[in-house]
């Protein structure tokens, strides 16, 4: 324990991620302004242009070089950081395949906002989940505390496992919602979070050449070793995603004994254990669900709350565990997989598929543009869908909340 | 026989002659040098030398009476272009090993 | 002083039995940028020939550090390495970017504009073959005026090439200069210079290409010359912002006999069926594009 208490600050979850940023030792930032995510380069700049934060800023030109140039110093061996939102986040969308394929330890914020077109700066999830496939790790918080002690352990999560980790968090109920912010002291930090040790080499002494053309076969080097296909990266690159859920425990359960805050692990739960009915959400939005949970159960309804924190790699076996007793799961996804459901409800679908003791799903679509959803409304999905399933209707049907149209 | 002992996490290659194989093998004609000709050879000096800075690949020696490598020489036929003494030929590749 | 050709280090960096084209004039080019450089950096290299050049996982052809990196982010990620070197202490290092024409005029642009306006500390170079050879002979923009390709195969290119040193020269870099494979001692020389300035420093090189300019791969050295020959392309420095002349067009402007672009373009396979009318174009462009540089260097004089 410290003897010494942290400093609290009351702070934005903008400013959370830069100030995580900035504990975590970062040296090089790349980043292009865009709301809702301009007050963390912003503050990134300050810290750095008045000595707080000892790093390179470099003022790039657009998304797609701000990932440029973190791929590039990260490849040499520093420390780097970036952060974006919604149409910045799309902007760099192939170097996001590239960092994944890369095995780059970069960490990146996502202010989570809407995808235009048509324009709307206000938030909902879409642009994070679409980028869900490229192989990064996701990590999507529920408050600005949340967000300050995820980022100083995505760096950890990121240089052990190989595999960059997206933070996502609610632009603007998050990214300029002040709230009371305990933050560590550099000296905690610099003890959980060791200096990063790359895995990559560009050094004249030891010229290697780096993401060249890779065959469809499996090639001999010129010792006769035999050297992976494109296919094998792929496979590796998967099993260490899917492997990185052991880490990503680890490192919570570190950080949470140094520093005294748990946040779950893979998945948070509220008023989970006992559940009948479960509402599973990612964000702000899990955390407007306990207000609704709390209703529900002063009517006699056991709900209860599972918050999803880690979307990818999905917690399949853990998400199944955790739903196995209740009756029913409503998932409310902020975004949609367009063309079929909610990204979060389909995986969970499929992810009970063919199991013996499966709850009923039924999925919702709510907060699409920044569309407010409020805890009545989230209280009124649940008995909805639960007087569907008392009825014996079908839930496959994906419902949205509060569209007006 | 599996790659998992190839211990690359991401696509790193090492460098080495040959990445393409034996490239010689592209040739439809082979440069032949009359070292009569060459002004190096006819002073025994190292002067000239303009074949070796202008090979495209890099398989001329630079020394006197140069030296191509036919392993990897592709035939494009700069060198006898330029040479200033025209003592490079280039004559039609047999598929001879003799060099 | 003028290095002569004799007097070209002897160690190569660029292994032989790579995958570049017969009679490439970026092997040429590649093996003196390399020999000036001396071991001493590390690459950044977008989708282009170059990439190709360096080889297949696992092998490469190149003993340099090399990264390759998406099409439109070459100056980006060499901010990037400049940024990640300085940090470790490993500014000593020269950070080379080196792109195609397609990769610098067109999809690559952008980012080459925002480092030099941040003037980033590394060398840009640009191998100008005049289309994205790699990919099959598309045009560019730095395609020339009346030029066949695959994506200009009836009507030929109908717009004169885009004049990349000229955008950069309007960032105020502090050393800008042109360069050709036929000319290797002054390409040598160039890049010398340049890795001894601070600063974004842009390198445009003329890169004759036998298969998509369609001629015999041995005559890549000598189209190399008579690009300069006829004006076409022109062999001058721009550092601090004074423009000179340099080299043999140096001693063409003493001398000032052009040869007729005609000359240059006919024997071209990719100029077949080119009217009249655009020869006579590309003429009078090249004659006033030729006349300011005649002046410029008079002004640096």
């Amino acid at each position: 324990m410290h003897e010494k208490k942290a400093e609290i600050a009351i702070i934005t979850g903008n400013q959370a991620a830069a100030n995580a940023a900035r504990l975590g030792r970062v040296q090089v930032v790349a980043a292009y302004p865009i709301t809702p995510q301009s007050s963390v380069v912003e503050t990134l700049s300050k810290f750095i242009e008045e000595g707080e934060l000892a790093a390179e800023f470099v003022t790039v030109e657009s998304e797609h070089s701000a990932l440029a140039v973190c791929i590039a110093a990260s490849t040499v061996g520093a420390r780097v950081f970036t952060a974006t939102s919604a149409n910045g986040l799309a902007y760099m969308c192939e170097q996001i395949h590239w960092a994944a394929g890369s095995r780059l330890p970069i960490v990146m914020g996502c202010a989570n906002r809407a995808m235009a077109a048509p324009w709307s700066v206000l938030n909902d999830q879409q642009d994070s989940m679409s980028q869900r496939d490229a192989g990064w790790i996701q990590i999507y918080c529920r408050n600005n505390q949340e967000i300050m002690d995820t980022f100083i352990q995505a760096f950890k999560i990121a240089e052990t496992v190989h595999v960059p980790v997206m933070v996502c968090y609610d632009g603007y109920i998050l990214s300029h919602t002040v709230m009371p912010v305990e933050v560590p002291r550099q000296e905690d930090v610099d003890a959980f979070l060791p200096p990063y040790q790359p895995h990559l080499t560009l050094d004249p002494a030891d010229p290697k050449n780096i993401n060249p053309v890779t065959l469809a076969d499996p090639r001999l080097n010129h010792e006769g070793k035999l050297c992976h296909g494109y296919m094998e990266h792929r496979f590796l690159h998967q099993e260490a995603l899917l492997q990185s859920t052991e880490t990503i425990i680890a490192v919570g359960q570190e950080y949470a004994e140094r520093f005294g805050r748990d946040w779950g692990g893979l998945y948070w739960g509220y008023q989970l254990e006992d559940a009948e009915v479960i509402v599973m959400a990612a964000g702000s939005l899990a955390s407007e669900a306990t207000v609704a949970v709390d209703a529900l159960r002063a009517d006699g309804i056991r709900a209860g709350v599972l918050g999803l924190r880690v979307y990818r790699p999905f917690p399949k076996r853990e998400l199944v565990a955790a739903v196995a007793q209740a009756r029913l799961v409503v998932v409310v996804d902020k975004s949609l997989s367009y063309g079929n459901e909610g990204p979060i409800c389909g995986d969970l679908k499929a992810a009970l598929f063919g199991r013996d003791r499966a709850p009923a799903l039924h999925g919702y679509v709510a907060g699409l543009g920044g569309r407010d959803v409020k805890a009545r409304q989230l209280a009124e999905t649940v008995r909805n869908s639960m007087a569907r399933l008392d009825e014996g209707m079908l839930l496959s049907d994906t419902q949205w909340i509060d569209c007006r149209i | 026989m599996g790659t998992r002992d190839c211990k690359h996490e991401a696509s790193i290659s090492s460098p080495c002659i040959g990445e393409a194989g034996d490239t010689g093998h592209w040739r439809t004609v082979r440069p032949v040098l009359d070292r009569s000709k060459c002004l190096a050879v006819k002073a025994n000096k190292p002067i000239c030398f303009q074949c070796w800075a202008y090979c495209p690949e890099g398989v001329i020696k630079k020394q006197i009476g140069c030296e191509i490598d036919l392993t990897y020489c592709k035939g494009c036929g700069i060198c006898a272009e330029v040479c200033p003494a025209d003592a490079i030929t280039m004559e039609p590749e047999t598929g001879e090993q003799d060099r | 002083m003028a290095i002569k050709i004799l007097d070209l280090p002897e160690q190569e960096y660029m292994l032989p039995g790579n995958r570049a084209c017969a009679g490439c004039s970026l092997g040429i080019a590649f093996r003196h940028i390399l020999k000036a450089l001396d071991g001493n950096c590390i690459f950044t290299v977008p989708a282009s020939c170059l990439t190709v050049l360096g080889g297949m996982y696992p092998t490469s052809s190149v003993t340099v550090p090399w990264m390759n990196v998406v099409f439109p982010s070459t100056a980006a990620a060499a901010s990037g390495l400049v940024a990640g070197l300085k940090v470790l202490g490993k500014e000593h290092i020269t950070v080379v970017a080196m792109a195609g024409d397609g990769g610098t005029a067109d999809i690559g642009i952008q980012a080459l504009s925002g480092a030099a306006e941040r003037n980033a500390n590394f060398l840009y170079i640009c191998y100008d073959n005049e289309a994205y050879m790699n990919t099959g002979t598309q045009r560019s923009g730095s395609t020339p005026m009346g030029a066949k390709t695959t994506t200009t195969p009836a009507l030929g290119k109908r717009q004169h090439s885009k004049d990349v040193p000229k955008i950069i020269e309007a960032h105020g870099v502090p050393y800008i200069a042109t360069a050709s494979p036929s000319y290797p001692a002054d390409l040598y020389d160039k890049v010398r210079k340049a890795i001894g300035i601070h600063g974004t420093r842009y390198m445009h090189i003329n890169a004759p290409c036998p298969s998509g300019w369609q001629f015999p791969p041995k005559d890549t050295v000598k189209f190399g010359r008579q690009a300069i020959e006829t004006g076409i392309f022109a062999l001058y420095e721009i550092q601090d912002g004074v423009f000179r002349l340099t080299g043999r067009s140096k001693r063409l402007a003493q001398t000032g006999q052009l040869t007729p672009v005609r000359d240059y373009i006919v024997p071209q396979g990719r100029f077949k069926g080119i009217a009249e009318e655009t020869i006579e174009e590309v003429q009078r462009w090249v004659n006033a594009r030729w006349a300011a540089y005649v002046r410029r260097d008079a002004e640096a004089a």
